[in-house]
């Protein structure tokens, strides 16, 4: 069975939207349900390959679905930036399913059904949002994952997690329908075309300062990237069960929002023009505050998971700033970061979940010594620690060596500063957590006995994600290239 | 028969609306009415598509030629309207037989289907005729037949509900008369094509000043405009949920046609937008009638009435839209009314079949019915979710039209207004979403099963009929764009 | 001017006769009677604008040759059922009213709805 690549393009956003069937006709026998969904993914995963195949040999793919208004397009092409995107989603999707296996099913959690439907429409969306052609068909996905993973975010259906939902589609839905459709459709009128295209869609002589007033209805619009002071929709999405956390929020939903930025930063602007627009500069200096600003409060933060939610909306300050650098370098830094981080957050937040099933501990002062009963995942935290502060042997070296060119090139020089300051901050609030579990007495319990390791799936998970830390310092080409084509086309 | 489409589509279900007296059976009355909605709708797609090919349609009534006799016009703005009003009364009538079981004493039944027909006959005349005293007579019939049905309401405020609707109601008809006498007095003729010839000789008269500030008042009385809207919150919250559902559909929606009829082809559009500061007027009184009614529907326990206001708010928009006053203002105005009909009636709908299962729609009794009725708990989302603007619905597509035409314009302050107003709906809306599926079901409540079929067949036909037009907008679009364009080249 | 348009005079007094009783009135009943007035009105005003000087009633006759309008006179007359269908309507719904409320005064009514809340 040899499919054309444009109906693997095709399928590769309906198939999830399609699983979702399957899992309510299987959801009362568990073992098959899971199936549906890991067998989804592996083909999802299987026709992404084959996509990123199709574009290093420089095929051109596109598919046109629907005109949806006179003008307005829904249409899908692949590339390097959207492939890369459609890479760690898929593979983190398969990934993720296996954890949420374990979790799941050792937390006892109800409506499972609900949870691994919503998962597959969630990441249909993120697909949709990866191998968008234009921004219309983007925002159509952009609040189809919005409202998609809303269920999972109040999982738990307890009235924390209504408050928790409440905040986190008030804040979405309302920046993007404010400021993210006003920037769209005010793009629409100003350049005629909304597709994505390699230089930008503005004329050179557009008025600058409308196009700058666009850039900023644009970054405070998408609030998937979690710009200060539109943030606080991620820490309070910590209320969902950690399968969600990781996989929506640490990769599919914040690498939604900091895509959607380097695609309009890209794409629609054009590097050349960001560089001279008038509000470039202050949204430089408002994402490196958010870098600031987040890793601090993540250091006072004791709950575990709360600590990595600021840590990634600091994180994806760094992406947002590499956009806004508007040099290759920091575009490169950016793509790279999206890869990097995705994995080493991943981690992160599955060993955070793992603590809570094998452990029952969500805070880290209770965390000491931990290592002695869960010394893998310790380990596995130690190393995604690494990644996340940007030393070998993990990926985020690289990432972080590329930002940190960009904004050598750009003469950003306090932001260069930011973003060395930052990663003294990322050791003071991560390396503790490992250090203390492995060194410190175990002073607060002495019920050593019970804690065992996490279970099994959630294990392997943890370990597969550490390891594609480390892959991506050893081999990092396939990563390199991506991110160098997206500005070379 | 071809030929008299025009009228036949009036004149169908106001000859049947008498008939049903006589099927003693209410059953029976039910299907006759259904039948008789079902064939106005035909006649009504007929005739779009008669006036989407050829032209505007005049037909004369009696032979007798225009100005001496009445006339029928029909162009691409009624006759979108017409399809509206009727496809709507149909989708809608398939409920009432189980809907007014509950609501509507056994032997009103077959009163309450003539007084539906009534209704739905006067609504299709006041959009089809071509002459303005026939306009008052459809308008008062319409009137009368609506606050004879609200009454028939459970509740005791449905007849206070509908006392008040008569007195502001009539008020309102009677200023358009008023109007109507006095552009008589000056120009001599009532047909509205003939209006608009001679009236532009005597334009810059007081009297033809007054004749307008008249007719204004009185259709925005009868659109529930900010400030004007207060007869309209109780009247739908109280009626029975049948007539809420069509009511909330088409009766705005009418004074909306009226008000663009005798702006744009009786004024003509230079009178009425630049001798007159309406756009201004009409920019604020819209913002207003956005705000104030979509902060009052947040505050809302009986979710009639939260989605009545909801309904106020929304027609602030499509008043705001023709404020602009160009023909991508219209266009969007246009959609809206095409759109929101499709939004409303499938909420109140809903309602109308959580009515019918509990009783009530106070949102304490909204507690776990997502759980209890699923179906029906997913329709009023898909629907609150098209009033919120999600794109892949209807309400998506007229959000982005207005958007489209107020930048067009450079009214950027009243487009963030907009975008704004947006935000108040997410929260009414999301205030039954908590309620329905967060909430456990309270305690001492008995099993409340799904909604019958005949009420889930309807409600789910709009439903998916707001995402197929918010997929396919070829039809909502095309038409909506024609008539305003036509609306434009023709007026002076 | 006052003497020659005192039929419109007429027509604008008692329009904001019947104005005013609707608004200021909180009887059922006199509202209905102060809508009446004012859509009296109003056949005030169309008749009288039908009135042509010198004309007579607009019935064919021999010898006569300046009639009153008579489109008015049929408007009116449409007019006027639509008045007293709206009349009849109002005091059905007084009827019911009372029966239901056990006042037609608008406070009481609105304090009973209010308690109800």
């Amino acid at each position: 069975m040899s499919l054309s690549l444009e109906t693997m393009l095709q399928l590769s956003i309906i198939l999830p939207l399609l699983a979702t069937i399957g899992i309510v006709a299987t959801g009362h026998k568990p073992d098959l349900r899971e199936g549906v969904t890991i067998g989804t993914s592996l083909v999802l995963l299987y026709f992404v390959i084959s996509l990123y195949q199709g574009l290093q040999l420089g095929e051109s793919i596109s598919v046109h679905w629907w005109e949806l208004l006179p003008g307005l397009q829904i249409s899908f092409s692949v590339e390097p930036l959207g492939m890369l995107f459609a890479l760690i989603a898929s593979f983190l999707w398969l990934i993720t399913t296996v954890y949420a296996i374990g979790y799941m099913r050792s937390h006892q959690e109800q409506n499972q059904t609900r949870f691994y439907t919503c998962f597959a429409i969630a990441i249909g969306s993120v697909m949709g949002i990866a191998f968008a052609s234009n921004l219309f068909t983007l925002f159509i996905f952009y609040e189809v994952l919005t409202l998609s993973t809303y269920p999972l975010v109040t999982h738990a259906g307890t009235e924390k997690a209504k408050r928790g939902g409440r905040i986190y589609l008030g804040i979405l839905l309302s920046t993007s329908i404010v400021f993210f459709l006003l920037a769209i459709i005010s793009t629409w009128f100003v350049a005629g075309t909304l597709d994505f295209k390699p230089g930008g869609v503005f004329d050179s002589d557009v008025n600058k300062l409308v196009a700058g007033t666009i850039l900023v209805l644009f970054i405070f619009g998408i609030g998937k990237a979690a710009i200060m002071p539109f943030h606080r929709w991620l820490p309070a999405a910590m209320v969902a069960p950690t399968p969600v956390s990781a996989l929506l929020h640490a990769v599919a939903v914040v690498k939604a929002g900091v895509f959607t930025v380097l695609k309009v930063c890209v794409f629609i602007f054009g590097i050349d023009l960001l560089a001279l627009l008038p509000t470039t500069q202050f949204l430089l200096y408002l994402a490196g505050a958010s870098i600031l600003l987040a890793s601090l409060v993540a250091m006072r933060q004791d709950n575990l998971k709360a600590r990595l939610a600021y840590s990634t909306v600091s994180q994806l300050g760094y992406i947002t700033m590499g956009a806004l650098l508007a040099t290759s370098a920091g575009v490169m830094g950016s793509s790279m970061h999206i890869a990097t981080h995705a994995f080493g957050k991943i981690t992160l937040f599955f060993c955070a979940g793992a603590i809570l099933v094998a452990a029952h501990k969500s805070k880290i002062s209770e965390m000491r010594g931990l290592g002695k009963q869960m010394p893998i995942t310790m380990a596995a935290f130690f190393i995604a620690s690494l990644s996340i502060i940007g030393v070998p042997p993990t990926g985020g070296t690289w990432s972080k060596w590329y930002l940190l060119m960009g904004t050598m090139e750009a003469e950003q020089h306090i932001l260069m500063g930011i973003l060395m300051i930052s990663s003294l901050l990322n050791i003071a609030y991560l390396l503790p957590i490992p250090f203390h579990a492995f060194f410190s007495a175990d002073k607060l319990s002495s019920s050593g006995g019970g804690i065992k390791e996490a279970p099994l799936p959630s294990l392997i998970a943890l370990c597969v994600t550490t390891v594609g830390c480390v892959i991506l310092f050893v081999y990092p080409q396939p990563l390199y290239e991506l991110a160098k084509a997206i500005l070379a086309t | 028969m071809l030929a008299h489409l025009p009228i036949l589509q009036v004149i169908v279900p106001l000859m049947a609306a008498p008939l049903c007296l006589f099927l003693t059976r209410p059953r029976l009355a039910w299907l006759f009415a259904l039948i008789v909605s079902g064939l106005a709708f035909v006649i009504s797609s007929l005739l779009l598509q008669q006036v989407m090919t050829s032209g505007t349609i005049i037909y004369e009534l009696g032979g007798w030629d225009a100005p001496w006799g009445i006339e029928y016009r029909i162009d691409q703005l009624n006759a979108f309207l017409l399809l509206i009003i009727s496809a709507i009364s149909t989708v809608v009538l398939f409920a009432a037989d189980t809907s007014i079981r509950q609501e509507i004493p056994a032997e009103k039944h077959t009163l309450f289907y003539v007084l539906y027909l009534l209704s739905l006959a006067a609504m299709l005349g006041i959009v089809a005729t071509g002459d303005a005293f026939n306009v008052f007579v459809f308008l008062e019939i319409s009137s009368l037949s609506a606050y004879a049905l609200i009454a028939l309401g459970k509740d005791r405020r449905a007849l206070w509900a509908s006392y008040q609707y008569l007195v502001m109601g009539t008020i309102g008809a009677t200023f358009i008369l008023i109007g109507i006498g006095l552009m008589y007095q000056m120009t001599g003729t009532l047909n509205m094509e003939d209006l608009s010839i001679r009236l532009p000789e005597v334009e810059q008269t007081r009297t033809v000043f007054t004749a307008f500030a008249f007719v204004i008042v009185g259709i925005c009385l009868k659109l529930a405009m900010f400030p004007l809207h207060l007869w309209l919150p109780n009247a739908y919250a109280y009626a029975p949920s049948i007539v809420t559902a069509f009511f909330a559909a088409t009766a705005t929606k009418v004074a909306i046609y009226l008000l663009i009829r005798f702006t744009f082809s009786v004024y003509g559009f230079s009178f009425s937008f630049t001798h007159i500061p309406l756009q201004m007027l009409f920019v604020v009184l819209g913002l207003a009638g956005i705000f104030a009614a979509s902060v009052a529907a947040i505050y809302q326990t009986n979710i009639k009435l939260l989605f009545a206001y909801s309904s106020i708010a929304q027609i602030g928009y499509m008043i705001v839209g023709f404020s602009v006053g160009t023909v991508a203002g219209l266009t969007a105005t246009l959609l809206h009314v095409f759109n929101h009909a499709l939004m409303k009636a499938a909420l109140f709908l809903a309602l109308g079949a959580v009515m019918y299962r509990i009783g009530g729609v106070r949102l304490t009794q909204f507690h776990g019915l997502g759980r209890q009725m699923p179906l029906t708990m997913a329709a009023i989302v898909m629907g609150g979710l098209s009033l919120i603007g999600v794109p892949l619905t209807v309400g998506f597509v007229s959000k982005w039209y207005l958007i489209v035409a107020l930048i067009e314009k450079g009214w950027w302050p009243v487009a963030l207004l907009i975008l704004f107003g947006s935000l108040l709906a997410i929260v009414y809306v999301w205030r039954i979403v908590e309620a329905a599926y967060f909430k456990p079901v309270l305690a001492g409540t008995e099993i409340i099963k799904e909604a019958p079929l005949s009420f889930l067949i309807p409600i789910w036909t709009l439903v998916l009929a707001n995402i197929y037009f918010g997929i396919d907008t070829r039809l909502s679009v095309q038409v909506a764009k024609a008539a305003s364009q036509s609306l434009f080249g023709v007026s002076p | 001017m006052l003497i020659g348009l005192y039929n419109y005079w007429v027509v604008v007094v008692l329009m904001m006769v019947g104005f005013y009783i609707v608004i200021a009135h909180g009887n059922l009943i006199k509202k209905i009677v102060g809508l009446s007035i004012f859509q009296t009105s109003v056949f005030i005003f169309y008749i009288s604008m039908a009135k042509v000087d010198d004309g007579t009633a607009p019935i064919l006759a021999e010898g006569i040759s300046q009639y009153s309008n008579p489109l008015p006179h049929v408007l009116i007359l449409t007019a006027i059922v639509v008045g007293i269908a709206t009349t009849a309507l109002g005091l059905a719904l007084t009827v019911r009213i009372k029966e239901a409320y056990g006042s037609i005064e608008e406070e009481e009514i609105q304090t009973k709805d209010n308690l109800d809340c």
